[in-house]
């Protein structure tokens, strides 16, 4: 893989005179942009342009916008920087769509550069033109139309703040291409600091008594101690009160899943143990997490007369799906800083009673998955990032894949996108320069296969674990559970050829069928794509029916968790 | 209206550029709500506009949409109108049908309501009629067996009383609990 070349010198110190697109290539670099993901097109030539006369920033060429979009959000988890993309006007512009999408229901922090159409052209239903500000409204924290040459400089200023402050997220600025061409006068600044909360002494002092009069606190990690980077806090937060941890899927990683007072993950798919403390526990610390309906599941009851304590940076999450006894509004590396100290040491019987809960776990039975899985996490480096797409694969993974270094994991846990790990895989092997593990399934595979081409273009070394049984599987088992076994359009029926598919793309491809050494097999794809720097591509061999488990029925309570497949 | 929705009024001081009604109008459609009434005006500060907003809804969809509209980088300041505490004011224009013989009972109610004629034709008056909209809903209870041809209210503009303004309060920032 090349390294991009680090350039965070700003080309002069006074005021020049530049074309707007020249002002956008130093604005990037003002914000430490070092790395681009993106597509050209015709209403971004100039930026192109710019791009190429600069040459400090690394632009990976894509297959699809979309996958561009999801590279810049791999970017961002790993890095806990900004994610950039650009694409071109209208269709280019609207295949950005579900990646910003992805990015917003996550916060994930990105900036979407769209050109388009010139202002004289604007409106007219010119060639290629679209209102992307219109469309990625309700998915962006804001989005800007620059009309003005002006405006430009400030306008990127200003997009990176707001995507990188509080509840991270994507904001899109689409240009005009009068501005790109247009000159004004540009000087270069240093980027804001992101905004800070002030955090209310009172309730952390509220939270600390609340704490400390509880029995049994059990801690929930959301994505919201992985965006603050908190995770000593948490480690120290969880010792002082020796009290266990569960995360939901966006909290994965946020603790060290050997770390021993780690219960796994909270929710639909989430272990046994995490639902036996959720039900014995007497209150719930709750940090950076909106109790998304896969982790609560039925709301109202959900923290049935638990005290709840909800820490957040986005005052808009409290009390909106979950009722909670007390929020503090923080960011929570600041807010634990402050808390922990306030807490009393604790010691009990029931960090032991909640991970002997643990030891049960093996009354879930065992899925050929969770072998390739745990062999692969053997094998692959303590600091690969982990990529996955959407479905089973994606909870087996959850569950089973230790992820026991932090920040490395990407997974589209709100918007649930399918096809979203290839190009996320490509942002984080850019993000981390090192080899990235991908597990993905047949179906999530298809939608953006096209951007296996990037990763060998680029020398990624990449391990793509495709989890293959020829269906949907995770709608086929809702489909076993509430449909009667009537399988509609979930059995894929593909011949298609997965080992040939690699090689003719330029990769390497294995074939672990079901029969093989798992150990072997892995080995040898691990071996290959350090070895050779370049993507391999494994082809999984899966029982169609294999199912995810445990399972929580959508708005039932943790009471119910079923351990066997229960099917009507 | 069951017995937990309330009729609420949500001052906005947000920025007066292009796209900002969408962003808002945006944040209650895609929830479902409905705006009960809008008014959107420039204000003393060129940059600025102001909105008032009405929702008919329960304290939890006050508080989301509060909490939403805050969010928005638009939104400056923002805050739910006190109903003891302020001044609501709306203004109608009613076009009736009035031949000569019923003139003098409309001129008659008028005089009850402080509204004004405005204009009149041989066989039309147009109404004005200025006052907080339970006036102006029993004003026009009377006034519509004459036959309304059209008529159109601007929504509710609100003020607190005394020295409070929108623009000198918090952000809606002291969340419950």
């Amino acid at each position: 893989m090349k390294t991009p070349d680090r350039a965070n010198d700003i080309e002069g110190d006074n005021t020049m005179k530049m074309k707007g697109a020249d002002i956008l290539i130093n604005g990037l670099l003002e914000q430490g942009v070092d790395t681009i993901f993106g597509y050209p097109g015709g209403t971004v030539l100039d930026i192109y342009d710019a791009l190429y006369r600069n040459g400090k920033i690394h632009h990976i060429l894509t297959a699809h916008e979309q996958g561009a979009a999801h590279a810049a959000d791999g970017y961002a988890r790993v890095t806990g920087k900004v994610g950039v993309c650009f694409a071109t006007s209208g269709p280019g512009a609207t295949n950005l769509v579900t990646g910003i999408a992805t990015a917003y229901m996550d916060s994930v922090p990105m900036v979407a550069i769209t050109g388009n159409v010139g202002l004289n052209m604007l409106g007219r239903d010119s060639f290629q033109e679209v209102d992307i500000a219109g469309i990625t409204m309700p998915i962006t924290k804001h989005n800007f139309i620059v009309k003005d040459v002006k405006e430009l400089a400030e306008t990127i200023r200003r997009a990176f703040y707001i995507a990188s402050s509080g509840r991270k997220g994507p904001v899109l600025v689409d240009i005009l291409k009068n501005v790109q061409i247009a000159e004004c006068d540009y000087e270069p600044e240093k980027p804001l600091p992101a905004k800070q909360i002030t955090i209310d002494e009172k309730r952390l002092d509220q939270a600390a008594k609340l704490i400390n009069d509880s029995k049994k606190p059990l801690i929930i990690a959301g994505g919201g101690v992985v965006a603050s980077r908190a995770f000593d806090e948490l480690k120290a937060l969880s010792e002082k009160l020796d009290a266990p941890v569960t995360y939901t899927l966006m909290g994965k990683g946020a603790l060290a899943d050997n770390d021993a007072r780690n219960l796994g993950m909270l929710g639909m798919h989430g272990t046994v143990a995490a639902a036996r403390a959720l039900i014995a526990s007497d209150c719930l610390i709750a940090l950076g997490t909106r109790f998304s309906d896969r982790v609560a599941l039925n709301r109202e009851l959900f923290a049935n007369g638990k005290t709840v304590i909800h820490v957040d940076v986005d005052n808009a999450e409290f009390n909106k799906n979950v009722p909670v006894t007390l929020t503090v509004l923080a960011d929570v590396k600041q807010c634990l800083k402050s808390l922990t100290p306030k807490l009393d040491e604790k010691k009990s019987d029931w960090m032991k009673q909640a991970k002997e809960a643990d030891g049960k776990k093996d009354a879930i039975a065992n899925v050929r998955a969770y072998d390739i899985l745990k062999t692969a996490a053997e094998l692959a480096p303590d600091d690969s990032p982990l990529i996955t797409d959407v479905g089973q694969h994606q909870m087996w993974a959850a569950q089973q894949y230790p992820m026991n270094k932090p920040a490395l994991f990407c997974s589209s846990g709100g918007l649930g996108t399918m096809g979203y790990g290839m190009g996320a895989a490509i942002g984080a092997a850019f993000g981390t320069g090192k080899l990235c593990v991908l597990v993905t399934g047949d179906g999530c595979f298809n939608m953006n296969m096209n951007e296996l081409s990037t990763a060998v273009t680029e020398g990624i070394p990449l391990v793509i674990l495709l989890m293959n049984n020829g269906v949907l599987g995770m709608v086929r088992q809702w489909q076993k559970i509430f449909y009667q076994r009537r399988f509609s359009q979930t059995t894929l029926h593909k011949k298609t050829d997965y080992i040939k598919f690699a090689e003719s793309f330029g990769a390497k491809g294995i074939l672990l069928d079901k029969d093989d050494d798992v150990r072997a097999k892995l080995k040898e794809a691990f071996d290959y794509a350090k070895d050779t720097c370049s993507p391999v591509l494994v082809d999984c061999r899966i029982s169609c029916d294999d199912n995810v488990l445990p399972m929580i029925k959508p708005g039932a309570t943790y009471e119910t968790q079923l351990k066997k497949m229960e099917e009507n | 209206m069951d017995s937990a929705t309330k009729k609420y009024t949500i001052g906005a001081l947000v920025a007066n550029k292009s796209g900002v009604l969408t962003r808002i109008s945006g944040l209650f459609s895609r929830r479902g709500y409905n705006i009960e009434s809008l008014t959107v005006c420039a204000t003393e500060d060129p940059d600025v506009s102001r909105m008032t907003i009405i929702l008919i809804g329960d304290e939890y969809m006050l508080y989301q949409m509060i909490r939403q509209m805050d969010k928005l980088e638009d939104v400056k300041k923002i805050g739910c109108a006190n109903e003891l505490d302020c001044v609501y004011r709306e203004l109608l224009l009613a076009k009736v049908g009035a031949t000569a013989e019923v003139r003098s009972q409309i001129t008659m109610i008028n005089d009850v309501y402080k509204a004004k004629v405005v204009d009149l034709s041989i066989d039309t008056m147009v109404l004005e009629l200025t006052g907080d909209p339970e006036k102006l809903d029993a004003y026009l209870k009377v006034i519509e067996p004459f036959g309304i041809l059209e008529m159109q209210r601007t929504g509710v503009t609100v003020l607190a009383r005394g020295r409070h303004t929108l623009k000198d309060r918090d952000c809606y920032g002291d969340h419950v609990n």
